[in-house]
């Protein structure tokens, strides 16, 4: 039996569980990591198992934790470090940036930091302030650093082993609000590219690109397009840093319009990046301007106001059809 | 729980429980007996302090040289450690070879302590590499300018040492890292890690993480504080009330304060650390006083905030001055000594020159192929197009 359904956040569990058994050099470390298992139960069962040595519950420090992690990966570790929420990665930002990014090439490749940084992230979820960020548009900019983030339970469980496997460090993006999404874990995808996009549903007219948390709701304004008589293609990107943009301007050359869904702020953002890229790729295919959907230039707000600024179906569909007006 | 050697408890007179002063040679070129660190010297003798004053005045000639090569635009920036050479061949001297040490950038004594050849060293400041030694053959880190960035590094880095103890324990086999300089053979006692930082850095929030996690999984290493009495332009009494030694025992370890200009107490103190560390009793700060006697960089003007007394003042504590005495006093050196010294010294700094000016650095498609282990889309992209917009200079 290869395959199982198992919650998004399960499949994690089991992917750290996979490493650990059969690396004794993989170490997991974070605030409550241990005996709670993490705040999201991500960790649970894996001290118990491989005892307190392993599984670090580490004091309060976020620049600690990942500095740590660095000096550990440097000693022959794979450390795979959990920051509690997205807004609580900030204190260690100039650990990642000016350090964790920059260690194999300062060395001129002496020394690989195959650190995996665990970083629940993304809104709607009825948080205070700081819980609900997208932050990884910062560390895409960083040259050095591999941004990941699964959408379902088997892109989750094969993203982090090929991640904590990987000589490179990682910022492995885990969307909350679907980590009790159930899917389907084929235990068996040995060869399965985390850097990647996926085609999740082929179709001729648009082209819908998004990730993580937004994956199931592009899919639903797809079917909803339907109705409309639209056939969307849509992508989960799967890998923000490297970008596959092979995978999207392959696709655009096909639909000749292209839709950019997320929860980060447009501005400056993942799908700027990406809607500059298609457009020197793709200009003479393209038949209306990429547009993007994402939240809007303000810090993520209240979850009592969040409703309206996550985008949902209907906020894509405005701009699907905004598109089909060209 | 581990002992404050001679702290003085007495809450009255020492309120913050400020460590007593270590110095066991003074100014004069006297030496001193201290209960506990002078048998840390037995076997240093006459010839161990002539290899160390060695040590001292080649890096003063080679400093001198590299100031010499900024001013004649051949390096970008220099960063001289001048006044500091006690507190980095004395501690340099106490390591065994397997013990890692992450310096600061201005650790430049100890990295000839180190075995590092200081035209690679100095390919930092030409301009020309990142990193220009073998830093698993010296274990010696490579420079980190961003300050205190370092420090966590040594405390994961020690922590690796603690679960490399347990997996050897279960399975009889060595551990060796990613390939880092290990003869256990030769090394016998367990590793340990030192990290170099100053009395600037000691206040980033860093340190203070660091301090916090060394002490909750008792890793072995230890904080060397170069405290040279300036942040830049900024004096130490801006950064603390009391010596940073002092912090030690907040966070539940031994802080040690030296004489950093005393080489004797420096590797005292250095080796009584070590002994601690190496048995397992967690980490210990020393903080070596001395003097920064030059300006932080060549960049830097210390005529608009040093008062010239202060300088002189700190001249006249100077650490290779006060170890030629001693050895002169002692009758352990005589002229031709210091004059072998002085033409070594010299040849050092001519090698040194002649190596630094043939380094270039590798070609930018090269340092492309640098940013990751394995290829990236958008690296490779980039990659792409600069071998074809330069291929577009070439006839």
């Amino acid at each position: 039996m290869t395959v199982e359904k198992l919650p998004l956040s399960k499949a994690i569990t089991r992917a750290l569980r996979y490493e650990m058994v059969s690396n004794p050099k993989v170490v997991v470390l974070g605030e409550d990591v241990g005996k709670l298992g993490g705040v999201f139960r991500v960790t649970d069962g894996l001290q118990a198992e491989f005892g307190p040595k392993r599984v670090m519950d580490s004091p309060l420090g976020e620049a600690g934790i990942i500095g740590t992690s660095i000096g550990m990966a440097m000693r022959g570790y794979r450390p795979v470090p959990e920051i509690q929420f997205d807004g609580f990665v900030f204190p260690s930002f100039n650990q990642i940036t000016s350090q964790l990014s920059k260690i194999y090439s300062r060395t001129a490749g002496q020394y690989q930091v195959p650190v995996t940084i665990r970083l629940p992230y993304g809104g709607a979820v009825g948080s205070p302030e700081h819980h609900s960020d997208s932050p990884e548009a910062y560390f895409a900019h960083t040259p050095g650093l591999r941004v990941l983030t699964p959408s379902s339970a088997h892109d989750a469980y094969w993203m982090l082993r090929k991640s904590i496997e990987h000589p490179d460090p990682v910022i492995f993006l885990e969307p909350k609000r679907r980590y009790w999404a159930k899917g389907d874990v084929d235990f068996s995808d040995e060869s399965y590219d985390p850097f990647k996009a996926a085609v999740l549903r082929e179709g001729s007219d648009l082209t819908l690109v998004t990730y993580g948390p937004l994956v199931p709701v592009a899919l639903a304004a797809a079917e909803a397009a339907v109705e409309d008589g639209h056939d969307l293609e849509v992508i989960d990107l799967r890998s923000i840093s490297p970008m596959d943009t092979e995978t999207v301007a392959a696709s655009v050359e096909k639909t000749g319009r292209l839709v950019i869904a997320q929860e980060a702020p447009s501005f400056v953002s993942v799908g700027s990046e990406l809607a500059a890229a298609i457009a020197e790729r793709c200009f003479f295919s393209l038949e209306a301007p990429v547009l993007r959907v994402g939240g809007f230039h303000m810090p993520y707000p209240v979850p009592r106001a969040e409703k309206e600024y996550v985008p949902g179906i209907d906020r894509i569909l405005e701009a699907v059809d905004r598109s089909f007006t060209y | 729980m581990s002992t404050q050697v001679g702290a003085d408890h007495s809450a009255a007179e020492n309120p913050f429980g400020i460590p007593p002063r270590i110095q066991l040679m003074n100014e004069a070129g006297e030496v001193s007996q201290h209960e506990i660190f002078s048998s840390y010297l037995e076997d240093v003798d006459g010839e161990v302090l002539k290899k160390l004053f060695r040590q001292m005045m080649v890096t003063r000639r080679v400093d001198d040289e590299a100031t010499s090569l900024q001013r004649q635009g051949e390096m970008a920036l220099w960063a001289s450690c001048r006044g500091q050479e006690a507190a980095q061949v004395g501690s340099g001297f106490a390591y065994a070879p397997n013990d890692y040490i992450f310096p600061s950038y201005r650790e430049h004594a100890l990295a000839h302590t180190r075995g590092v050849d200081f035209g690679e060293l100095l390919q930092v400041f030409r301009g020309s590499a990142t990193l220009g030694w073998d830093a698993k053959k010296h274990n010696f880190h490579a420079y980190t300018l961003v300050l205190a960035a370092q420090v966590p590094h040594a405390v994961g880095y020690a922590m690796g040492l603690n679960f490399d103890a347990d997996i050897e324990e279960q399975t009889g086999v060595p551990q060796t890292g990613q390939g880092q300089v290990t003869d256990p053979s030769k090394d016998g006692a367990r590793p340990a890690v030192a990290v170099y930082f100053g009395d600037g850095s000691s206040t980033e929030g860093e340190v203070h993480e660091s301090m916090v996690f060394a002490a909750s999984y008792n890793a072995p290493v230890l904080f060397f504080v170069q405290n040279n009495q300036w942040a830049i332009s900024v004096p130490f009494s801006t950064q603390s009330r009391v010596p940073v030694s002092t912090r030690a025992a907040g966070y539940g370890f031994e802080g040690l304060r030296v004489d950093g200009n005393d080489v004797l107490a420096v590797i005292a103190a250095t080796r009584y650390a070590l002994e601690k560390i190496r048995a397992g009793e967690g980490p210990v700060l020393i903080e070596a006083e001395t003097y920064r006697l030059n300006a932080h960089t060549t960049a830097d003007d210390p005529s608009r905030y040093q008062a010239p007394e202060m300088l002189e003042a700190a001249q006249a504590k100077d650490p290779v001055v006060r170890l030629e005495k001693y050895l002169r006093q002692q009758g352990l050196a005589d002229d031709d000594f210091f004059e072998s010294v002085k033409a070594e010294a010299e040849q050092t700094a001519r090698q040194t020159r002649a190596s630094l000016l043939a380094s270039e650095p590798r070609d930018l498609d090269e340092l492309m192929g640098a940013v990751y282990a394995e290829p990236h889309l958008q690296v490779e992209t980039d990659r792409a197009f600069f071998r074809e917009y330069m291929d577009g200079f070439e006839d």
